[in-house]
């Protein structure tokens, strides 16, 4: 208790200090910064304009002792920079750097009295620790967050669902599908049915990289899944040599309504959906 | 937060699934996931009734490094599997039904465990992460 | 929870709530088998859009309503399962093989008219 008390006093005494020193300090920090090659995105204008906010949020985490305030800051500021190409070693190096600034100028405080200088310490590094610790987990979780919206943005653009006529919607599927895209594509696909009303669905495979049996397998489940909807599912684009891979891994395709390419899909799901495909007369 | 509903009648079950689906949607689940969710526990809920009569499910949410999630552990003293690796295999039953679910529960959460003794009861712990 | 059958012209429609528990689904196949006796009809639509969750226990019921209404000459459809709920039944395994499906009600109906049609 008493310790806590002493170690509280100490801040009170240090949080003066810095508030007393500010513009020198934070002038310090700020050459250091750019010394130091650090946010190079951002012109000295906004560098300052921000060092000012973080140095006043860190002072008063410090007087206050709580972190909400600052991390709060840390989450905005991060949403404000990493659009910017600001990088996690710039904003854990900056920190850092105000942390090294601060404690050199306590040393030139109490360097003739180095008793008190190491109480001092104590209380001022854990604090410092944490706060460092607490803007740079924000911004990473910023980033992540960032990274995560733009994955999804990613995958919606790679799995259009695509209606080209009444109750017929066809989606082809590119590229290499892992078993969360495969699941993100049945659950779109499955949506897309209910919302236009689809009677049947065209699945083009034509662009599909590999295929194995735990993709193979998401196939079937969307098929069977679509069928609980109430729509016909044809797979078109199914290579020789892949179909024989599934028939040998015992992938069951009796299952599956297949077609050899796009064009013969259309024309089936058409017949299905009751259009008559009439060929044009040819012009004599 | 931990939440137990004592299962020993079909009523139960539907009980059990409905307070899992809105733990997990409390937890940042999407509807899709807490229809996982609620599916298996219905599930191992059913396994309860039908091979043991009494049992309890626990449902509790946890933290990974990174994560969160959901847990379900159901729990019974019935008779247990006595063969749980035959249980696991899609098709298998033993009470004319659709069978243990076993494997299906597995497909639809991340995490799969079971203990079973004969005479003594089985418990089949599940989890699923949030992505 | 009493299940609501409703009877138009020759088709019974019974509308599922969420909660079901498996006596309310034995108490719904014996009533909707003696309903088809009762009317003779030859359409049977099972509505499941409120179900949240179909597990083995449901997905095998509508089976079994499925395959004893053909046995009496009726043809059945289960109409508005929801797209969570179609994906959490395919990993579970459940397909309702043999049993025909439509998107809602009103695609149900057509469905059984379209049928009714061709059988005469």
């Amino acid at each position: 208790m008493a310790k806590r008390d002493e170690s509280s006093e100490l801040l009170r005494e240090l949080v003066a200090h810095l508030r007393q020193n500010r513009t020198q300090l934070r002038e310090e920090w700020v050459n250091r910064i750019s010394e130091t090659r650090l946010l190079t995105a951002m012109t000295k204008e906004e560098i300052f304009a921000e060092a000012t906010s973080v140095y006043d949020s860190y002072v008063e985490a410090l007087e206050t002792e709580t972190f909400e305030a600052l991390q709060a800051y840390a989450r905005n500021l991060s949403e404000r920079i990493i659009p910017r190409g600001v990088e996690t070693h710039e904003v854990v190096g900056i920190v850092l750097l105000l942390r090294d600034v601060l404690a050199r100028s306590l040393f030139a405080k109490y360097q003739t009295d180095f008793k008190k200088l190491n109480r001092i310490l104590d209380a001022y590094e854990p604090a410092a620790n944490r706060i460092a610790n607490t803007v740079a987990v924000g911004f990473v979780q910023e980033r992540e967050r960032v990274i995560r919206q733009q994955q999804e943005a990613i995958r919606e653009l790679s799995t259009p669902v695509l209606q080209v006529r009444e109750r017929l919607l066809i989606l082809p599927i590119i590229g290499v599908i892992d078993p969360q895209r495969a699941r993100q594509l049945t659950e779109q696909l499955l949506r897309g049915i209910r919302t236009n009303r689809a009677k049947v669905v065209v699945i083009d495979i034509t662009g599909v990289a590999a295929m194995d049996v735990t993709v193979a397998n998401h196939l079937v489940q969307t098929v069977e899944a679509s069928r609980l909807l109430g729509a016909t599912v044809i797979v078109t684009g199914l290579s020789p040599e892949i179909a024989q891979t599934l028939v040998t891994i015992g992938v069951d395709l009796g299952k599956m309504n297949t077609v050899g390419d796009l064009q013969g899909g259309i024309e089936q799901a058409e017949r299905l959906l009751g259009y008559k495909v009439a060929a044009l007369a040819e012009p004599s | 937060m931990e939440i137990r509903v004592t299962i020993s009648s079909d009523q139960d079950i539907v009980l059990a699934r409905q307070k899992g689906r809105s733990l997990a949607l409390e937890l940042g689940f999407s509807s899709g996931d807490a229809t996982l969710i609620a599916t298996a526990i219905s599930e191992l809920a059913r396994n309860i009734v039908s091979y043991a009569r009494n049992g309890q499910v626990i449902l509790k949410d946890i933290q990974g490094s990174n994560r969160v999630g959901i847990a379900v552990t159901a729990t019974d003293n019935g008779p247990g599997i006595p063969d749980v690796g035959q249980a696991l295999r899609d098709g298998f039953s033993t009470s004319g039904s659709l069978g243990l679910g076993l494997p299906g529960v597995r497909r639809l959460m991340d995490e799969f465990e079971i203990v079973s003794k004969p005479g003594q009861g089985t418990t089949v712990g599940v989890k699923k992460w949030r992505l | 929870m009493e299940v609501p059958i409703l009877k138009q012209g020759a088709v019974l429609i019974a509308t599922f709530q969420a909660a079901l528990s498996d006596a309310d689904l034995n108490q719904l196949r014996s009533a909707l088998v003696q309903q088809v006796v009762r009317f003779r009809s030859r359409g049977v639509i099972v509505d499941v859009t409120a179900m949240d969750v179909m597990d083995s226990f449901a997905s095998r019921t509508l089976r079994e309503i499925a395959h004893i209404i053909r046995l009496r000459g009726a043809e059945t459809v289960i109409v508005g399962i929801q797209p969570e709920v179609a994906f959490a039944m395919v990993q579970l395994g459940l397909t309702l093989e043999g049993v025909a499906t439509a998107l809602d009600l009103e695609e149900g109906l057509a469905y059984l008219n379209q049928k009714f049609k061709t059988m005469k």
